[in-house]
């Protein structure tokens, strides 16, 4: 069925039958492969997209429930200040190893900033928990949410 | 590891106008430079017209660092920065980009990356520079020794010119015969901790393409139903259910019955109708054990008189002489399957072109495994197969399979089609978890007898699992004697002069698909050798960095020397002996894959409400840390590795099959889970050697020494859950 999704500013009308996760929506039909598949169970947050400036797990969201709301994914997420900060430190500390969590790594930083712009260190583990990284990339990711939140305030 | 740049068999191109200076090495092994039409002459350095150099990188990127490291090396001896040097992967070639420790073989792995490449790279760099600033010097008229290359910019006297000036004149002349390398003390960008990683940016905004990002026109997504078991054959199928889903096209058997395919126009169609598909299998030939099963026969196996003789010790000698000691320490030690799991899903993607060119789309770590396999399946000389390496979401191991099982899956995929449509194979994580490859179960059994004074004066170690190397391509690589090396490495060929050592090795009946997992072997001989050490230097009554040193004390022995100085380094650096009130420390040393790592663990809490991992310090000497921000980064992640399984990973089997299924339960390393990690390099002027592996075999035994200080508990089966140790 056809269905109307307002992603990163634009509206896409998308044929996807209700029960389809956002996710594949995203890749598959938009061809936006910054969000990527790693779990399918909403455990690992590789996946995470922003709904109505929200981080949200893109393979346990639905379509028909996103009627009205905002998406926002990784290849936007740079025009928000806060996405930028958070891409900036990203880049100065060298955070990423393979890469392939960091879109959503990116786009949940970028969550916890929004409502808390000077996290703890245990602010930072408790609030990213969800985000795995094979590659064990954490304390760069815990560092680089802090130097993020350096940059904004500066 | 060095090649031949001798002049013989130069091949001038043919289309110099063009503009390209291209240098690299040829099939028979010298240097050479071409123009742009040099294409088939597969160089490691390419200059465009526009004076953009680009490093054709032959290893692939997961993380490691290559993609950045081996345009380092080249910029560092061409005389450009960072910013004017670009990447690209090589292609399949085994003759060109072959590794050159694996033979004619293009692979990533064994920490090797950086070591086979160091010298073939600053050659190959130097060479080009010597080409630019010979057209240089010829064009202005003035000897080639007043001529620099500094920034991208080449200068003699008050005459500058960018290279890009001289890139066509360059590619007419000769290639030097013996180009001068840069001498490390005029290094600007090896060891320089300002240099940055060259795909940090596209992968903090979604910009990096893996393969899984692949949307080739008209592709079908596959996916592949495979039994329960290993060993199933899939007889029949039905697909009414499957025929429900939209975008369902059709499914069937793979030419070797090891499963059924469903085809699908997306990813999401796929897997719902492989959910609503049924199989009729034939489970005949199927493991049917259970874990625990083969860890008894693992066990068991430790007891009766080993398989190999590995040291040729004369093992009743070493008996008797721990039989008569003063104090005899003896421990068993049982490590369970592992999955790899990297974050991206295994997937490829295969296409045949209108000239029936075969294109695999893949995060390969093996190039020539791939290429090999498909030309027996597709009957395609080599050059009508091409490989596109993708940036790789990991691996740790997992894709560098001798037989090449998912490139393999994805082309049976293929062949049973009619090709007309590229075929893009997806794994779920499920299917990772579950159909995978593992790091094979392994016991341990240690015997360690000391003296009076506390000196060692026997160590029996008997070792028994399966092998990764028996059965495969590698065989001949690793397997000696009956012996395959990488079920004992770093054992009786450790550093550690320890006097009296008899190691024994039983090869064990296969279990599963078994493969090597980052630090292969050393994820569980370190484990022994430095939890046998720390409590035999607690049974002693000597300071365990005090007593590993002192079987580290010939100073004229290189290896012995660099392992003490990680040793001294780390514990300096961790203010060794004098931890927080509440805590307590651990430490471990190990020597893989010609690096040395030592780290100490600080933990507080209790095994019963919780350990808390406070903090890791490791000290690395890798030689020179080409890259040492890189350096420290693998480090990082490789005592992340290493310390998140043994908390809480493990595969077990019931009726053969796997009882996990996904992140929930085999469950990663989490962000609070290790609350600091500081790193430090040891300054070396010796060659670069690996880092993506040294880093993990420390970790684990490093953080079971410091909770047996903290708490009494001896550690001996993983992963710790097992001996009642919680984390918090």
């Amino acid at each position: 069925m056809a269905l109307s999704l307002k992603l990163n500013g634009e509206t896409h009308t998308v044929d996807a039958e209700p029960g389809t996760p956002l996710l594949w929506v995203i890749r598959d039909e938009l061809k936006l492969t910054g969000t990527k598949f790693g779990c399918g169970v909403a455990s690992c947050g590789a996946c995470t997209v922003h709904v109505n400036g929200e981080p949200v797990r893109s393979c346990q969201t639905y379509v028909e429930d996103l009627e009205d709301a905002e998406i926002t994914t990784i290849e936007a997420i740079g025009d928000d200040k806060i996405g930028a900060a958070v891409q900036q430190a990203w880049v100065e500390l060298d955070v990423v190893q393979c890469g392939y969590c960091q879109s959503g790594q990116v786009m949940s930083a970028v969550g916890l900033l929004s409502e808390n712009p000077k996290p703890s260190a245990e602010e930072i583990d408790e609030y990213m928990w969800g985000n795995a990284c094979r590659c064990a990339t954490y304390q760069r990711i815990r560092a680089g949410v802090q130097r993020a939140s350096e940059i904004l305030e500066a | 590891m060095t090649i031949n740049t001798s002049r013989r068999g130069f091949l001038k191109g043919a289309a110099a106008a063009s503009a390209v200076l291209i240098v690299g090495a040829r099939p028979d092994g010298a240097l050479a430079a071409a123009s742009s039409d040099g294409a088939q002459l597969n160089p490691f350095v390419k200059i465009d017209a526009d004076g953009t150099v680009t490093a054709i990188v032959k290893h692939f990127e997961m993380g490691q660092g290559p993609a950045t490291g081996l345009p380092t090396i080249i910029a560092e001896e061409l005389g450009v920065t960072m910013d004017q040097i670009e990447y690209e992967f090589a292609p399949s070639d085994p003759q060109v980009y072959n590794n050159l420790l694996f033979g004619p073989f293009q692979g990533t792995g064994g920490s090797t990356a950086i070591a086979n490449s160091w010298m073939q790279y600053r050659q190959a760099g130097a060479a080009a520079r010597e080409m630019l600033i010979n057209a240089a010097a010829q064009s202005w008229g003035v000897d080639p020794s007043g001529v620099s290359i500094v920034d991208g910019i080449i200068a003699a006297g008050d005459k500058t010119a960018p290279i890009a000036e001289f890139v066509a004149a360059a590619s007419e002349l000769e290639v030097p015969a013996e180009p001068r390398l840069n001498d490390p003390s005029e290094f600007r960008l090896i060891g320089n901790e300002s240099v940055r990683r060259k795909d940090s940016a596209i992968k903090g905004n979604g910009q990096a393409k893996f393969a899984m990002d692949v949307h080739l026109p008209n592709q079908m997504v596959a996916m592949i139903k495979r039994p329960e078991s290993r060993g199933g054959i899939a007889l029949g199928f039905d697909d009414s259910a499957s025929k429900e889903i939209k975008g369902y096209i059709n499914a069937a058997i793979l030419p070797n019955q090891a499963g059924v395919a469903v085809y699908a126009e997306n990813t999401w169609a796929a897997i719902q109708a492989r959910d609503m598909l049924e199989i009729e299998w034939d489970m005949s030939a199927a493991e049917t054990r259970d874990s625990d099963q083969i860890k008894a026969e693992i066990m068991a196996a430790l007891d009766a008189e080993p398989e190999f003789n590995v040291n040729q010790a004369d093992a009743a000698t070493v008996a008797a002489a721990i039989d008569g000691a003063d104090t005899v320490i003896e421990q068993s030690f049982y490590f369970p399957l592992l999955a790899h799991a990297p974050m991206e899903p295994l997937n490829c993607t295969i296409e045949e072109t209108a000239e029936g060119d075969i294109i695999l789309h893949d995060g390969a770590q093996m190039p020539t495994g791939p290429h090999m396999a498909y030309q027996q399946i597709f009957q395609l000389p080599p050059e009508k197969i091409q490989i596109k390496t993708m940036l790789a979401g990991g691996s740790f191991g997992r894709r560098a399979t001798p037989d090449a099982d998912y490139q393999v899956e994805a082309a049976l995929a293929f062949v049973v089609t009619d090709r007309s449509r590229p075929v893009k194979l997806v794994w779920t994580r499920e299917d990772d978890i579950r159909s995978g490859y593992y790091r094979p179960a392994f016991g341990h059994k240690a015997r360690v007898g000391l003296d009076a004074d506390g000196n060692i004066v026997g160590w029996q170690h008997q070792v028994a699992g399966q092998s990764i190397m028996k059965g495969t391509p590698f065989e001949s690589f690793s397997v000696h004697d009956g012996v395959d090396h990488s079920s004992i490495e770093g054992i009786a060929d450790s550093p550690y002069n320890i006097p009296g050592m008899a190691l024994g090795l039983t090869d064990t009946p296969k279990a599963t698909s078994v493969l090597w997992w980052r630090s292969v072997g050393h994820t569980h001989t370190g484990y022994v050798m430095e939890v046998m050490m720390d409590l035999a230097a607690k049974a002693a009554g000597r300071d365990p960095v005090e007593f590993r040193l002192s079987y580290l004390a010939d100073g004229s022995d290189p290896d012995q020397s660099r392992k003490a100085g990680v040793l001294k380094l780390a514990a300096e650096k961790a203010n060794w002996g004098n931890p927080a009130d509440g805590r307590a420390q651990g430490i471990a040393v190990h020597k893989s894959f010609g690096s040395y790592a030592a780290q100490v663990v600080e933990v507080s809490g209790d095994p019963e409400s919780g350990i808390k991992i406070e903090k890791v310090t490791c000290a690395v000497d890798c030689g020179i840390a080409v890259n040492p921000d890189v350096v420290r980064a693998q480090m990082e992640g490789g005592i992340g590795y290493g310390i998140g399984h043994v908390m809480r990973g493990q595969i077990t089997l019931t009726g053969g099959a796997v009882d996990q299924s996904n992140f929930p339960d085999y469950e990663p390393l989490r962000i609070g889970d290790i609350a600091a990690i500081d790193v430090h390099i040891v300054p070396s002027a010796e060659a670069p050697t690996g880092v993506g592996e040294p880093g993990t075999p420390p970790a684990a035994p490093a953080l079971a020494n410091a909770i047996n200080t903290l708490s009494g508990v001896q550690i001996a089966a993983h992963p710790m859950t097992e001996d009642g140790i919680s984390f918090v």
